[in-house]
C-alpha cells in the first residue's frame, strides 16, 4: 500500500505557489459575501426590535415582564409578557413530552426494524407531513381535534384532576386549552425529529451494530448500546429543531387556543397565549404603538429561541467526545 | 437523487408555509363571510344601471373589514358601469386603512369608528393645509348575539343581563336573571361558555361600546378593540367565534349577523324596555341608525348612537362603519374618480344591503351625506 489510487489521479501541484483562477476569486467573493450578508441580516434584526422595543417598553405603564393583560392600544398602555412566555413554554414543553418518543420510535422503526417495502413509504408519508401548512393543522385542530378531545380532557380531570395540573376549573368547556395546543404542535413537530433522527440512526457504523449482535445482542440491545448513544448528540440536535418550531408556531396555535390574560397552573382550561399567537391576534388592528409592543415581545421570543439554541449547542459540544459523532 | 427529493419537498413545505402565512396576515381580524360575499344579490346588479361615473382614475382605498362585502360588491358593479376606472379596496382593518389615509397613500378610508381629533388634527398634513378628514356614514349593521341551546328557541336577553354573561357574572344558563326574561323557556342548569374575539376587532369595540352605553355599572371596563373582561373563551375573527358557537353546547358569543344566517345560528332578542323585545335584523339596525346623533363638526357628519333607546324595533347593538376622505384638498387625481364613487354608493348603492346582513343608511342622514359628497374638492 505505497500508492494510493489518489496519489496517481491528483494532478501534479506546483510546490510553493498557488495559482488562483478568476473562478475562485468569484466563489471566494460570493461565499464569503454570504456569510458577512447573514451576519448583517442577523445585527440588522436585532437592532430593528430592540429600538422598537425600547420605545414601547419605555411607555408601558404595567410592568412588562409581570404584566398579564395585552392593552398596547388603550391609553394609557399596560402589556406585559408573563401570560405569553408561561404559555409558550408551557405548550411546547407538552408538545417536546408527546413528541419526542413517538418521533424516535418511528425513526427506529423505518430504521432499524421496518422491511424496506414499508420503510421507504412510511419515510415518505412523514415528509409529507411536514409539508402540511400550519393553518390547515389549526383548521383541523379547531374544528375536528377540540370537539375530540372533550372526552380525553374529561377523563384526565375526573383520574388525574388530583395533580392539580389536570384540574379543569370549569368541566365541560371546549378543549381550547394549551394542553390541546401541545398535541397539536406534537403532531406538527413529529415529521422534523423524526426526518432528522432517522438520518442520525442511518449513520450508526455498521461495524457498532455487527460487533453487538457478535456479543449475543438482541435486537432491542442493539438499538439501546450501539445505536442510541451514538445518535444522542443528534437526537438533541433534531429535538432542538422541532422546539424552535413549536416556539414559535402561530397560526395553527391563534385558530386553535381560546386565549385570555389567565396564568394558569391547569392545562386543560381555556386560558393563555403565546407570543407568536399574540402577534398574530393584535397585529391587524393594532396602531402604530401597539405594534412596537408586540415587536418587544417578538424581542423576547428571539432571546427565548437564542436562549433553547445556545443550550441545544452546549449539549451536542459536551456529547461529542462520547457519542462519535464529531467524525 | 435522494438528497434533491428532499430538499425540494422542504423546499415546498418552506414555500407553502409562506403563502399560507402571509394570506392569513392579510385575512387577519377579517370580518369577512363567503357566504354572503358573492355579489349576485339581484338589487345591487338593478342598481348598476344608474351608476353616474366621475371621471377616469385609479382609486386606491383601505380599511375597515366590516364593509369589505359591501364595497366588494360597489367596486365590481361602479367598475363595470365605468371602465376606465380601477378601484381597489384592501380590508386590512380600520387601525390600518386610518393609517395608511394619513400617510397620503390611499383616495379613502373604511373604519368602524370616527376619527379621533388627534387624528383630524393630522389630516391637516394630507388634506393639502386647507382641508382636514371628514367621516361619512356609509353602511351600518347589527352585531348578533348568536347562542347554542338545544331546546331553548327565541331567548330574550337584555343589556344587564348580557354584560353579566359575558363578565362571568352568570354562569348557569338557569340564572333567575335569564330565567325572569325567559318565563316559558325550559332553561338547563349548563355552564354558559362565552365567546369572544381573540383578536382586535371593530367588532369587539362595537359591542362592548352597547355594553358600556347600555348596562351602566354591569360593565366595568372602558372598551376597545382588544377584548377586556376577564373569564370567558376566544376564538380568531367572527368565523371562529360562529363556528365555536356552532359546535359547543351552551355557548353564546357575537358576529355580524351574515355569519348567524349562513351558520343557521340562532340570535338573541334584544329586551330594550320596548314593547317587544328587538330581533337582530337589517331593517332594525337600520331603525336604531335613524334615532342616530350627528356629532361631528361641520361636514364631518360621525354619529353617536343611542345605545339606552327604548324604541319599538330599533336593535341596540348596531354598529356604523365611514368611509375618511378630505373635505378640501382632496388630490386632483383621484378627486374626481373619488367623487364618483362614493356618491353611487351614498345613493343607489345603499339598495341591496340588507340582503347581505348590511343595514342602508336613512334617508335623513343619508341626504346629509350625497351632499356632503357633491362639495368635496
Amino acid at each position: 500500500m505505497d500508492t494510493t489510487p489518489t496519489d496517481s489521479l491528483a494532478p501534479p501541484a506546483p510546490a510553493g505557489k498557488t495559482v488562483t483562477r478568476a473562478g475562485d476569486r468569484v466563489f471566494l467573493g460570493l461565499s464569503r459575501g454570504s456569510g458577512i450578508l447573514l451576519l448583517v441580516i442577523m445585527a440588522a434584526i436585532a437592532v430593528f426590535l430592540t429600538v422598537r422595543t425600547i420605545s414601547a417598553v419605555s411607555q408601558d405603564h404595567g410592568n412588562f415582564l409581570t404584566t398579564f393583560e395585552w392593552n398596547a392600544d388603550n391609553t394609557p398602555p399596560v402589556f406585559g409578557i408573563a401570560v405569553l412566555a408561561y404559555g409558550t413554554v408551557v405548550s411546547s414543553v407538552i408538545a417536546m413530552v408527546i413528541a419526542l418518543p413517538v418521533s424516535i420510535g418511528i425513526a427506529l422503526f423505518i430504521s432499524h426494524y421496518a422491511p424496506r417495502r414499508v420503510a421507504s413509504p412510511l419515510a415518505y408519508v412523514v415528509d409529507l407531513l411536514a409539508a402540511v401548512p400550519s393553518i390547515v393543522y389549526g383548521l383541523w385542530g379547531a374544528l375536528y381535534l377540540v370537539p375530540h378531545m372533550q372526552g380525553l380532557t374529561a377523563w384526565l380531570d375526573q383520574y388525574l384532576g388530583w395533580t392539580v395540573v389536570f384540574k379543569q376549573s370549569a368541566p365541560g368547556t371546549a378543549a381550547r386549552s394549551l394542553f390541546t395546543v401541545g398535541i397539536l404542535l406534537a403532531i406538527m413537530i413529529i415529521p422534523i425529529i423524526t426526518n432528522v433522527s432517522r438520518e442520525v440512526f442511518r449513520q450508526v457504523p455498521r461495524a457498532h451494530e455487527e460487533a453487538a449482535l457478535a456479543l449475543g445482542a438482541t435486537r432491542w440491545e442493539v438499538v439501546r448500546m450501539s445505536v442510541l448513544p451514538f445518535a444522542r448528540s443528534g437526537i438533541v440536535s433534531a429535538s432542538m429543531l422541532g422546539l424552535g418550531r413549536a416556539l414559535g408556531e402561530t397560526m395553527a396555535v391563534a385558530t386553535v387556543l381560546s386565549s385570555s390574560p389567565v396564568l394558569t397552573a391547569h392545562i386543560l382550561d381555556p386560558a393563555g397565549g403565546t407570543f407568536a399567537q399574540n402577534i398574530a391576534s393584535h397585529f391587524g388592528e393594532a396602531t402604530d404603538f401597539g405594534r412596537d409592543a408586540l415587536i418587544a415581545s417578538g424581542l423576547v421570543l428571539f432571546v427565548i429561541t437564542l436562549l433553547v439554541n445556545g443550550a441545544a449547542r452546549m449539549i451536542i459540544a459536551r456529547r461529542k467526545e462520547y457519542s462519535g459523532a464529531a467524525a | 437523487m435522494k438528497l434533491q427529493r428532499k430538499s425540494g419537498l422542504r423546499a415546498l413545505a418552506v414555500g407553502a408555509a409562506a403563502v399560507s402565512g402571509a394570506l392569513v396576515l392579510t385575512a387577519c381580524g377579517s370580518d369577512n363571510n363567503s357566504g354572503s360575499s358573492s355579489p349576485s344579490t339581484g338589487a345591487s346588479n338593478a342598481a348598476a344601471g344608474s351608476i353616474k361615473c366621475g371621471s377616469k382614475g385609479n382609486l386606491l382605498a383601505s380599511g375597515s373589514t366590516a364593509q369589505q362585502n359591501a364595497v366588494n360588491v360597489w367596486v365590481k358593479n361602479y367598475m363595470q358601469a365605468c371602465p376606465g376606472t380601477q378601484i381597489n379596496y384592501k380590508g386590512t382593518g380600520s387601525g390600518a386603512g386610518v393609517t395608511e389615509f394619513l400617510q397620503g397613500s390611499t383616495a379613502f378610508a373604511g373604519s368602524d369608528s370616527a376619527l379621533k381629533p388627534d387624528q383630524i388634527a393630522q389630516s391637516k398634513k394630507v388634506c393639502g393645509g386647507t382641508g382636514q378628514a371628514i367621516d361619512l356614514p356609509m353602511v351600518g349593521g347589527p352585531i348578533a348575539v348568536g347562542y347554542n341551546l338545544p331546546g331553548v328557541s327565541n331567548l330574550v336577553l337584555d343589556a344587564p343581563t348580557l354584560a353579566k354573561i359575558f363578565n362571568g357574572k352568570i354562569v348557569k344558563w338557569n340564572d333567575p336573571a335569564i330565567a325572569k326574561l325567559n318565563p316559558s323557556a325550559k332553561l338547563p342548569s349548563t355552564a354558559i361558555q362565552a365567546f369572544h374575539r381573540s383578536d382586535e376587532s371593530g367588532t369587539t369595540d362595537n359591542f362592548t361600546k352597547y355594553l358600556i352605553g347600555a348596562a351602566g355599572s354591569e360593565w366595568p371596563y372602558s372598551g376597545g378593540k382588544a377584548w377586556q373582561a376577564k373569564g370567558g373563551q376566544s376564538a380568531q375573527g367572527s368565523s371562529g367565534v360562529a363556528a365555536q358557537v356552532k359546535q359547543t353546547a351552551g355557548s353564546i358569543g357575537y358576529f355580524e349577523l351574515s355569519y348567524a344566517t349562513a351558520g343557521s345560528i340562532p340570535t338573541v332578542a334584544v329586551d330594550t324596555g320596548a314593547s317587544q323585545p328587538v330581533q337582530a335584523s337589517s331593517d332594525n339596525a337600520s331603525k336604531m341608525i335613524a334615532d342616530a346623533k350627528v356629532v361631528g363638526t361641520g361636514d364631518d357628519l360621525s354619529l353617536k348612537l343611542d345605545y339606552a333607546t327604548k324604541a319599538d324595533g330599533a336593535y341596540p347593538i348596531t354598529l356604523v362603519t365611514y368611509e375618511i376622505v378630505c373635505d378640501k384638498g382632496n388630490k386632483s387625481a383621484t378627486l374626481g374618480a373619488t367623487k364618483g364613487f362614493l356618491s353611487y354608493i351614498a345613493g343607489s348603492g345603499q339598495q341591496g344591503l340588507s340582503g347581505q346582513g348590511y343595514a342602508p343608511i336613512p334617508a335623513e342622514i343619508n341626504a346629509k351625506v350625497r351632499s356632503t359628497i357633491d362639495a368635496l374638492s
